[in-house]
């Protein structure tokens, strides 16, 4: 029999049969990379709306520095938080190596950059006399901050999409700082280049379906949730 | 009356550029104040010291006596409410845009429901709550900002030009609920225009201003009544001329307002004349059209400015005239620029100031 035609059937008899170590990669990969995503947005928003809203010296460095490390190789980052995270490194005390909180900690930073610069966009986007708007209709600055924040939803929420597609899809930084450790670290990415190398190309080819699957189910709903948000924000009854 | 805004020798720069230069001027409660001037001549960034969104570089800004500052303006604000040029909506539904600023001031669901209701009323947009806002035309949702603004029932309400952009069936319905919320409800309303015949019409008084400064302040029937050089000097706004009348055998008077145009008039009148046509009152053709009209020129279509369902266009027949027409009509005429056209206009829809 071919390998691969037998590995892409056993990769579907695992999805299909409810396989609770594949269901709990899957589970892993989603649970850590939502809170990173989620981590990434509550440090990443102020910070885009300072670079959005408000003018200051050194403004466009800040920016470009950003817009630069989105591109930063995943294998880099994983290698400076492995650094960081080991026991001589200036985080070694927490003793984070190899654990989930790495994983989470180090895929919040590898995303805040993308999100951070797709938020800034989609602010600075926003027309710059809203915040008069804002403001002469009574708003105080936060308020203000706030509405535009909303006028420029679509920016966040796709920003949001992007970091958690970029978390989900990449290697380095979970290999690196998380190590693989089987039912504790590993998740979809790790296992696919685990089980290829040790040629179980099955198990490799399974997770790698899952991945596209999840990765197109969650566009696709955020897609349809974002409709629905439309909705009902002009259907709601003004009450 | 008491004075509810007071300024005095205030100046604003930009970038070493005096927009606003030694202006003092008091606003009483309840007035309707017309600032007239052309395009760029200080309106909207003395509005926007008005509504306290900016700084004067110097000079002093009283709001019912009190010296407005940095740590008051955002409470000073909560007294006044800016309606913008641009309309800007917020994006989500009416009722939402309407309820903002309600919603700011922390009011109870159902007040805010009966009083967005209300104002939507007053602008005749009953029923419109639910609507997408950015989905109306441009005249709707120019009242819906005007009602967001209204329906917050400050001392002060702060309007930049709010009709500039509407055609006349909205700008009518706008210009009405103005005078009623002034004389109802009896707002103080300053109002930024550059259009001659609101000015005349809807203010107690006018402040003229022309680059950042006012140079006269009064009621409207003295400032058109005499000829102010001050109001002849704005030949930027539309469709203002000044010229030198005489009598004509037929009773009514030409003014020769330079390059060979002649315009007649109904009113007598001898010596320096100006005057004004509104650009509503302009009928365009492509070839001469016998009319009653007693004006009719020659000439072609020098700019052509989109206004949403209306076109403005520029007509240079020796001055140049403003004439606004439907997007219909532009399009059906298959007008373009440089075309030749004729304009026309009866002596009686000529204002002489």
């Amino acid at each position: 029999m071919n390998p691969i035609i037998d590995g892409i059937q056993k990769a579907f008899q695992l999805i299909f049969s409810g396989d609770p170590t594949v269901y709990g990669v899957v589970y892993r990969s989603l649970f850590f990379c939502g809170v990173a995503t989620i981590l990434a947005a509550l440090w990443g928003t102020p910070i885009a709306m300072l670079l959005g809203l408000r003018e200051f010296r050194g403004k466009s460095i800040v920016k470009s520095v950003f817009n630069t490390l989105i591109g930063m190789p995943t294998v880099a980052l994983g290698l400076i938080l492995y650094l960081v995270f080991s026991k001589a490194g200036p985080m070694g005390f927490l003793g984070l190596l190899y654990t989930p909180g790495a994983i989470m900690l180090g895929e919040a930073v590898l995303v805040t950059p993308l999100i951070i610069s797709i938020m800034t966009n989609a602010i600075e986007a926003v027309d710059p006399e809203m915040m008069n708007l804002a403001r002469t209709l009574g708003a105080s600055e936060s308020q203000t901050s706030i509405a535009i924040l909303k006028e420029a939803m679509n920016g966040v929420i796709l920003g949001n999409i992007a970091g958690f597609n970029r978390a989900i899809a990449e290697l380095g930084v979970a290999l690196l700082v998380g190590g693989g450790i089987l039912g504790t670290t590993d998740i979809l990415t790790t296992d696919i280049s685990l089980y290829t190398q040790r040629g179980d190309l099955g198990l490799a080819i399974a997770f790698a379906v899952i991945l596209l699957l999840i990765v197109f189910a969650i566009n696709l709903t955020i897609m349809l949730a974002k409709k629905a948000r439309i909705l009902l924000t002009f259907g709601r009854s003004p009450q | 009356m008491a004075t509810l805004v007071e300024l005095k020798n205030l100046t604003k720069s930009f970038d070493n550029r005096t927009v606003l230069d030694d202006i003092t001027l008091q606003i009483e409660e309840g007035e309707m104040l017309a600032l007239l001037g052309p395009n760029g001549s200080g309106k909207t960034t003395l509005l926007k010291i008005l509504a306290f969104l900016e700084k004067p570089s110097s000079g002093e800004v009283k709001f019912q006596g009190v010296t407005v500052t940095d740590k008051n303006a955002e409470r000073m604000r909560l007294q006044s409410a800016m309606v913008f040029q641009r309309t800007m909506l917020f994006s989500t539904n009416v009722h939402n845009n309407v309820a903002f600023g309600l919603k700011m001031r922390k009011l109870p669901k159902n007040l805010i429901k009966e009083e967005v209701q209300n104002a939507l009323n007053l602008v005749k947009l009953e029923g419109f709550e639910k609507r997408p806002a950015k989905k109306l035309s441009g005249g709707e949702q120019q009242r819906v900002a005007l009602a967001r603004a209204l329906v917050l029932k400050t001392k002060l309400i702060l309007l930049d030009e709010p009709t500039a952009n509407l055609d006349p069936k909205n700008a009518l319905i706008v210009e009405e609920v103005i005078a009623t919320v002034n004389r109802e409800l009896k707002t103080t309303i300053v109002m930024a225009t550059h259009n001659m015949f609101q000015a005349k019409t809807l203010p107690h008084r006018i402040a003229l201003i022309n680059d950042g400064k006012i140079t006269e302040v009064g009621a409207p029937a003295e400032i058109f009544g005499k000829l102010s050089k001050n109001l002849a000097s704005f030949a930027a706004v539309d469709n203002t001329f000044t010229g030198t009348a005489k009598a004509t055998t037929a009773g009514t008077t030409l003014v020769d307002i330079g390059n060979g145009v002649q315009i007649e008039v109904t009113v007598q009148r001898q010596g320096e004349a100006s005057v004004f046509i509104s650009p509503q009152d302009i009928i365009l053709s492509k070839s001469a059209v016998e009319s009653s009209a007693r004006n009719v020129f020659k000439g072609r279509i020098t700019e052509i400015s989109d206004l949403g369902s209306l076109v403005k266009l520029k007509v240079d027949v020796g001055k140049s005239f403003t004439v606004q027409i439907t997007k219909r009509s532009f399009s059906e005429m298959e007008l373009n620029l440089n075309a030749e056209v004729y304009i026309a206009f009866k002596a009686s829809s000529v204002q002489v100031l």
